[in-house]
């Protein structure tokens, strides 16, 4: 199964190396083509992907997205915008730039966001430094495959001390093509000292179609930088996301990420933060809601390198129908890093006996004066706040629906932006029975 | 600080207590590993022909087996060519009457350990089944066991007296196929200890066995099956200790324990073998597959273990929860000094309706210590109202040592509540200022503190073994402050 995967995307590379217009990019493509020729696709045999089995994506020939795959009706774009949200928008169809509708007024001086593609023929100096750098290619064979395939994505430069109050939107949309097709985008973020800004990353799926979303996110945040990031997957429900998130964090710098997973028949969210800095914080917030025969895997990995640092993990679950969800957090304290302080904690909602749930919260630590902990718990409604509502002549379905909304909104209420915020709000209370009626609710 | 470590070394190298080699004279085969040596073996021990193939089958697919590598542990490669694989003290073979026929040299040596196998007769209540290396040399106690109607012995005499009770039950927990060193045991194992508890029969003694591995560069592979049926109760304790030795010792020992309807075991541990000397020099290997299986409905089995010495420990005890009702319970302390490693845990495996299960588990790391928790909790799709409650504790003393937890929790049926704590801390300076403003010596303090840690599993244990266990725990620690 594996050799027919790595042979199929190694054709499809060579098919499309013709029009590729990177010289200077080829290199590292070739090496991480290369990478993934020997490791090829994973296997629940090895510890990572223990309980996520991808042989629907490994069999099928997916066929790599180009320019002639951009096209969208524009009046759909409008329904999956965020509303009421003021922000600055790149939008991608099957991983395709489309300049006629991105919106950039206004930007402040010297801040950088385009589409990657159109300055990787002639790269500025920040490219060419920066890009590849962040991502592991060694440990994860869908970045190298990533790698391999890199054309188009987000550039997104904040020089130092610069703040950029209006967030920025990067909508991946996918749609129905007369192809199954895979994209690869790549998103590089470069934050210069003290600066600031909120990113939000939005992938959408129209049209039921089936396709696979390979995307990468690169990150580094400068001395006293400040990211808040936000990773809304919505993909079609046939569709398959892989995405990993490479986060590299200097001195007092802080990465808040929000990943709210709703959609999807196959998806894997993976981030990897590593606190190089004194004093760098992380926080990550997750919500992965899966129903029907969806199969939801997170993987987190924190590595604390330098000395007071500190993160924080929230993630939360809920699985329903023939649903699978995943969680493994691993938190890494090395030698030099005293003083960390690091939590976790993942809560899972199991609503039905079809599904299951699979979490492993992970601590290795090699420093003595730390505080770590984690917790983790798998359950179900309490029985105790159900008869409340009931015998408040609220029906048990609509009950149900109200506290598992409560249950997931732990985490949508950490959301700041209120328009991302009311969004995923709608979205989640739409997965529910009685929605009409819990909107009246809360 | 740098005062405080300097103490720590200074204090840490307090010798290993129970360090000597008694000199007896042993029947040992060469060493390597064949069919040859493995039907030498069966055919010492006087073994009927089920067991040999048995063996042999063990062996065969051990073969085609590789040495897990998933282990957070690291040592050099095992040479199982150069490993004598059968050992015993010489005098057995006529075979002691009583205490008094037994080689003094013997007695001398468990006196030295504190085993009271000459007051036992007084101190009524512990029944010892003392295995030096590899063949039973005294039991006693058989009596008033046989009364109750509870067999108890090594398990060659069960191999001879009882075959077809060894032979229903041998390897239906644990397969001889399960692991790599499951299946090197199940084709060499020497002796061990055999009990069976009659149905409705509370056991009246705590049962106890004192492994001790005395021949140089002998492998021991204990086997040890406990059959609980229906409606009884048994406690069985286990615990050992190693003379000093350089070349590291392999130790591979197989627990296997059936609890039927009703039925109760509480299996506890005290592992105090040699660790191997502050460079990590020498120091035992063990590599120990334990699994108890609750049959029946309403049956219980619970794990004890306080684990303070070898050089690498590699365990864990395990509960099949396939009746219903029935609870899987695992305590356990795990102390690493020096260069030691452990990776230790338990599976919980709930099959059974309204199974409950409780981990309770505290890790000490000091000095270069490496202390890992790996346990799996697995809520299958019929196990309704399964109920888990986990927690994992880990102690940090000094900065090279390291501690880590790989839970992994598997869940399949809605109606599940599992939970899962766990914490990782050093000493607090406020603490240990707290004891030492009252006058209380910072060695003192640090005992005092680090009981309180472990005091949830030594409450678990059968009295004389917790005061033996915190000892234990003391001696260890000595110095290692934080």
């Amino acid at each position: 199964m594996n050799g027919t995967a790595i042979h199929h995307y190694l054709a499809e590379y060579h098919r499309r190396e013709a029009s590729n217009n990177t010289p200077w990019l080829q290199e590292q493509g070739l090496a991480a083509l290369e990478k993934f020729r020997n490791n090829g696709l994973p296997t629940t045999r090895q510890e990572n992907w223990k309980y996520t089995d991808i042989g629907a994506l490994a069999r099928t020939g997916f066929i790599t997205a180009d320019a002639r795959h951009n096209t969208i009706e524009h009046h759909r774009l409008d329904a999956v915008r965020i509303k009421g949200l003021d922000c600055y928008e790149l939008i991608f169809i099957n991983g395709q730039f489309s300049p006629t509708h991105t919106r950039l007024e206004g930007l402040p001086a010297g801040v950088m966001v385009e589409s990657l593609g159109r300055s990787l023929p002639n790269p500025s100096a920040t490219v060419r430094e920066h890009l590849n750098r962040y991502a592991d290619n060694d440990n994860y064979a869908f970045t190298a495959l990533n790698t391999a395939f890199l054309t188009d994505g987000t550039l997104l430069v904040i020089p130092a001390n610069a703040v950029i109050e209006k967030p920025v939107n990067l909508l991946y949309i996918s749609n129905r093509q007369d192809q199954t097709l895979v994209s690869h985008p790549r998103n590089l973020v470069i934050l210069g000292a003290n600066s600031r800004a909120t990113l939000i990353e939005s992938y959408i799926g129209l049209d039921k179609a089936e396709y696979f979303t390979n995307t990468v996110t690169e990150i580094l945040a400068g001395e006293g930088a400040s990211l808040e990031h936000y990773k809304i997957q919505q993909e079609s429900e046939r569709s398959f996301h892989i995405g990993s998130t490479h986060v590299t964090q200097q001195k007092d710098s802080r990465y808040v990420s929000h990943s709210i997973s709703l959609g999807g028949a196959l998806v894997r969210n993976d981030i990897t933060a590593t606190l190089g800095g004194n004093g760098s914080e992380t926080i990550l917030n997750g919500l992965y809601m899966a129903g029907d025969r969806q199969h939801v895997d997170n993987h987190t990995l924190v590595n604390h390198l330098q000395p007071n640092t500190r993160s924080e993990e929230y993630y939360r679950g809920v699985l329903d129908g023939h649903a699978r969800g995943v969680f493994n957090g691993k938190i890494i304290v090395h030698k030099n890093a005293q003083k960390t302080d690091a939590r976790q904690s993942n809560a899972n909602l199991l609503l039905s006996d079809n599904a299951e749930v699979d979490t492993k919260p992970e601590l290795e630590i090699y420093a003595n004066d730390v505080k770590c902990s984690h917790g983790a718990t798998v359950g179900q409604l309490d029985e105790n706040m159900l008869f409340y509502l009931r015998s408040r002549a609220i029906d048990e379905e609509t009950a149900r629906s109200l506290l598992t909304y409560a249950f997931a909104d732990d985490v949508i209420r950490r959301i700041t932006l209120q328009p991302v915020r009311d969004r995923l709000e709608y979205s989640v209370i739409g997965r529910l029975p009685d929605a009409s009626l819990i909107r009246e609710f809360v | 600080m740098p005062g405080q470590n300097e103490q720590v070394e200074n204090l840490v190298k307090t010798e290993y207590e129970h360090g000597f080699v008694t000199d007896v004279d042993t029947d040992t085969v060469a060493p390597g590993l064949n069919e040859d040596v493995i039907r030498l073996i069966s055919n010492k021990k006087g073994e009927p022909e089920w067991l040999l193939e048995w063996r042999l089958k063990a062996y065969r697919h051990w073969l085609k087996m590789t040495e897990p590598r998933w282990a957070h542990v690291h040592h050099e490669p095992i040479n199982y060519q150069s490993i004598s694989y059968y050992s015993a003290p010489k005098s057995k073979k006529t075979g002691p009457k009583n205490l008094d026929e037994v080689d003094p040299k013997l007695l001398e040596t468990y006196a030295k350990l504190g085993i009271p196998l000459q007051e036992q007769k007084m101190l009524a209540g512990v029944a010892v089944d003392a295995v030096f290396d590899s063949v039973s040399v005294a039991t006693t106690f058989k009596e008033k066991l046989a009364e109750a109607g509870v067999i108890f012995g090594s398990f060659s005499e069960a191999v001879q007296n009882h075959p077809d009770l060894v032979r229903q039950y041998l390897g239906t927990v644990v397969p001889t196929s399960d692991n790599f060193f499951a299946a090197l045991n199940s084709a060499v194992f020497t002796d061990g200890s055999f009990c069976y508890v009659p149905k409705g029969v509370r056991c009246p003694m705590e049962l106890s066995t004192y492994f001790r591995i005395n021949a140089s560069n002998t492998g021991q592979f204990e086997r040890t099956l406990i059959i609980a049926d229906e409606g009884s109760y048994v406690s069985y304790l286990e615990g050992c200790t190693a003379p000093m030795r350089d070349e590291n010792q392999l130790h591979a020992a197989v627990v296997e324990l059936i609890a039927l309807e009703n039925a109760r075991i509480k299996y506890s541990t005290v592992q105090n073998w040699y660790p191997g000397d502050e460079n990590g020099k020498g120091g035992i290997y063990n590599f120990v597959t334990k699994r108890g299986d609750c049959r029946g409905n309403h049956s219980r089995i619970s794990w004890t273990q306080v684990e303070t010495g070898s050089a690498i420990t590699w365990k864990y005890p395990s509960c099949i929860l396939r009746g219903d009702h029935s609870v899987g319970e695992f305590y356990s302390v795990a102390v690493t000094n020096n260069y030691q490693q452990a990776d230790t845990g338990t599976k919980m495996i709930h099959i059974g309706k309204n199974t409950k299960s409780t981990i309770i588990s505290k890790g000490i790391s000091a000095r270069h210590g490496q202390n890992a928790y790996r346990g799996l909790v697995r809520i299958g799709k019929g196990a309704e109202n399964a109920r888990n409650y986990t927690r994992c504790d880990s102690l940090l003393m000094g900065d090279q040592c390291g501690a880590h937890t790989f839970p992994y929790i598997e869940t399949r049926n809605s109606s599940a509540k599992v939970e899962h704590e766990a914490t990782t801390s050093k000493i607090s300076d406020d603490q240990l200022f707290y004891c030492l403003q009252r006058g209380i010596s910072e060695e003192d303090a640090v005992n005092m503190i680090v009981n309180g840690f472990c005091k949830e599993v030594f409450r678990e244990l059968p009295m004389e073994f917790a005061v033996e266990a915190q000892k234990l725990l003391g001696i260890t620690l000595e110095g290692a402050i934080g």
